[in-house]
């Protein structure tokens, strides 16, 4: 492509556009991250340990990790297995599936939560035949892995089909036609093929798991040390004017939010072939 | 959220497992969202129109809408023009931290909400570092309805940026060329030239940014003041709904939300028909 000297804007406009992106940048996005550190750490390096090794804090680390190990792995074989039949078969409403698929990226997070206490709350459809039968769902572990699971379905499916579209069927029907098994041509073939694709998927799939907020809150029943993730304590301590605390539960969720997009980053610098469609 | 082009392969399948995929696909999705999603439509319909129409259009109600849309529409053309600013950098300049600046786009994505919620509320309060200077100017954000606008366009960025840059990426040089051996001036080329070209990405963005804001529950609660009329939006109006065990009215409340969400589906499939036949074209 040739890049002739007139095609550019004049320098002196060139400099002004990128100082005011950076600026921008700078200023929406920087800015909000390091006062999250900044007031963590207001306190000292002591009060942060203290804050975060505390009890309550401790159990809302543990279930946010308990949570996300649940509803990863459920949404990550869901979405291996949608884009399987997506991407390498043909049927009728196939379209019609997709868009189905992406429905809870359009959802409000509270509305998601919304749907479950109506499903299973006291005086939900289910909630008498629950209630005799002593089943929690609702202001316990399984409302708020449902409503993550919810929230994170299209994650890793809308990461891999497009990802196996592009890759088309040849390599599957070559593994097929040499004598391969159905499950030997998907762990020999099929997978290796799309494991920065499923990894990237993961990665943003996970990263949401642990960060939800409207869609928990609304299950949980903010029951200190029992149902409160990290995102939810953080809200208990920051209206509790616990500031201090408060922040310092956030920087780890900032600390895991930077994680992720270092290892988003260096995917996407890496194996930017093996990703194709990024959105 | 590019759909594929599902229908470019048209030879029917010699490949296994599409009765095992597709069962688990159609079961998964059915058990966690589209029951579930059904559940709220029949719960507002359930103590009939009247009742369905006085909570969800009530007094209330109608101002939480106001508010949630009217700060979502704001947010998303402020997000349209920096996004576009953004993009255009990123495409078209070489500078030193380029790679940094790309990946620090997508921390909205990536930041849990609560923690983008209690970072700009600290920040926009009357005694924080940015609320410090706008609030003697008159112009207080946080508790009030500018701090609504203010998070959703802390969420919204990254969606212009990315919807926008590949277009922009993949965006011919040689038209642009073209207009300017036609005398065209570098301001004309980019408003009657490349603009057209992105417009349908850049739309698909404003959507994208509108419909994830209308929604938007966590970074909004704590830089809003929350006060009924005011400066409370529908999502959080559903919890308190909720915690009065109402139900019903929360499901109301819900369905106009969701009826919102279908229907930016719709427009944002018909924005995705246009860009693929401006990229065609």
């Amino acid at each position: 492509m040739r890049r002739s000297s007139h095609l550019r804007e004049p320098p002196a406009v060139k400099a002004l556009l990128i100082v005011a992106a950076l600026g921008y940048v700078a200023l929406m996005l920087l800015l909000p991250l390091g006062a999250v550190l900044a007031q963590a750490f207001a306190a000292g390096a002591k009060a942060w340990f203290a804050a975060v090794t505390e009890p309550d804090a401790r159990s809302a680390i543990r279930l946010t990790l308990l949570v996300a190990a649940i509803a990863v792995p459920l949404n990550m074989v869901f979405g291996i297995a949608a884009a399987w039949a997506i991407a390498k078969h043909d049927f009728r409403g196939k379209t019609l599936l997709v868009t189905l698929i992406e429905l809870p990226f359009s959802v409000s997070p509270v509305v998601s939560g919304l749907v479950f206490v109506l499903l299973f709350g006291a005086q939900g459809w289910f909630g008498t035949w629950l209630q005799e039968r002593d089943i929690e769902i609702i202001f316990a572990l399984p409302g708020i892995v449902l409503a993550t699971v919810f929230v994170t379905l299209p994650f890793v499916a809308r990461q891999l089909i497009p990802l196996m579209v592009t890759q088309g069927r040849s390599d599957e029907e070559a593994a097929l036609t040499l004598g391969a098994s159905g499950w030997q041509m998907f762990w020999r073939v099929t997978l290796p093929n799309i494991r920065f694709g499923l990894l990237y998927g993961v990665l943003l799939c996970n990263a949401r798991a642990m960060g939800e907020f409207g869609a928990v809150s609304v299950v949980s029943g903010h029951i200190r040390g029992e149902t409160n993730t990290m995102p939810l304590h953080v809200e208990v301590l920051y209206n509790e004017y616990n500031f201090v605390a408060a922040f310092t539960v956030a920087s780890l969720l900032a600390l895991l939010a930077l994680v992720t997009l270092t290892l988003k980053s260096a995917l996407e610098w890496r194996h930017r072939d093996e990703l194709a469609a990024r959105f | 959220m590019v759909v594929p082009n599902v229908k470019a392969q048209r030879s029917s399948s010699p490949l296994p497992g599409l009765g095992l995929s597709l069962g688990i696909t159609i079961f998964w999705l059915s058990f966690i969202v589209l029951i579930p999603l059904a559940a709220v439509f029949l719960k507002s319909w359930g103590g009939g129109w009247h009742a369905f129409l006085a909570t969800a259009f009530s007094p209330r109600a109608l101002a939480s809408y106001r508010l949630t849309f009217g700060a979502a529409l704001v947010a998303a053309a402020v997000n349209s023009v920096f996004g576009l600013l953004v993009a255009w950098v990123l495409v078209r300049y070489d500078f030193p931290g380029k790679r940094l600046f790309g990946a620090l786009i997508d921390l909205p994505f990536a930041l849990p909400t609560a923690v983008a919620g209690i970072a700009l509320t600290a920040l926009y309060a009357d005694t924080g570092l940015i609320g410090r200077v706008l609030a003697p100017l008159g112009l207080p954000v946080a508790y009030k309805p500018a701090g609504v606008v203010v998070a959703l366009v802390f969420i919204g960025l990254p969606f212009v940026v990315r919807t926008v840059e590949p277009v922009l990426a993949e965006a011919s040089r040689e038209t642009e060329e073209a207009a300017l051996t036609l005398g065209a001036s570098r301001w004309q080329t980019f408003a009657r030239v490349i603009f057209p070209t992105i417009a349908p990405a850049l739309a698909t963005g404003f959507a994208l940014a509108f419909a994830r804001g209308a929604g938007e529950y966590g970074s909004v609660i704590f830089i809003a003041g929350n006060m009924p009329f005011k400066s409370e939006i529908a999502p959080l109006l559903i919890i308190t709904q909720l915690e009065e065990y109402d139900y019903a009215g929360a499901a109301s409340i819900a369905t106009v939300m969701l009826i919102v969400s279908f229907a930016m589906l719709m427009v944002l499939n018909l924005l995705q028909h246009w860009q693929r036949r401006r990229s065609a074209a």
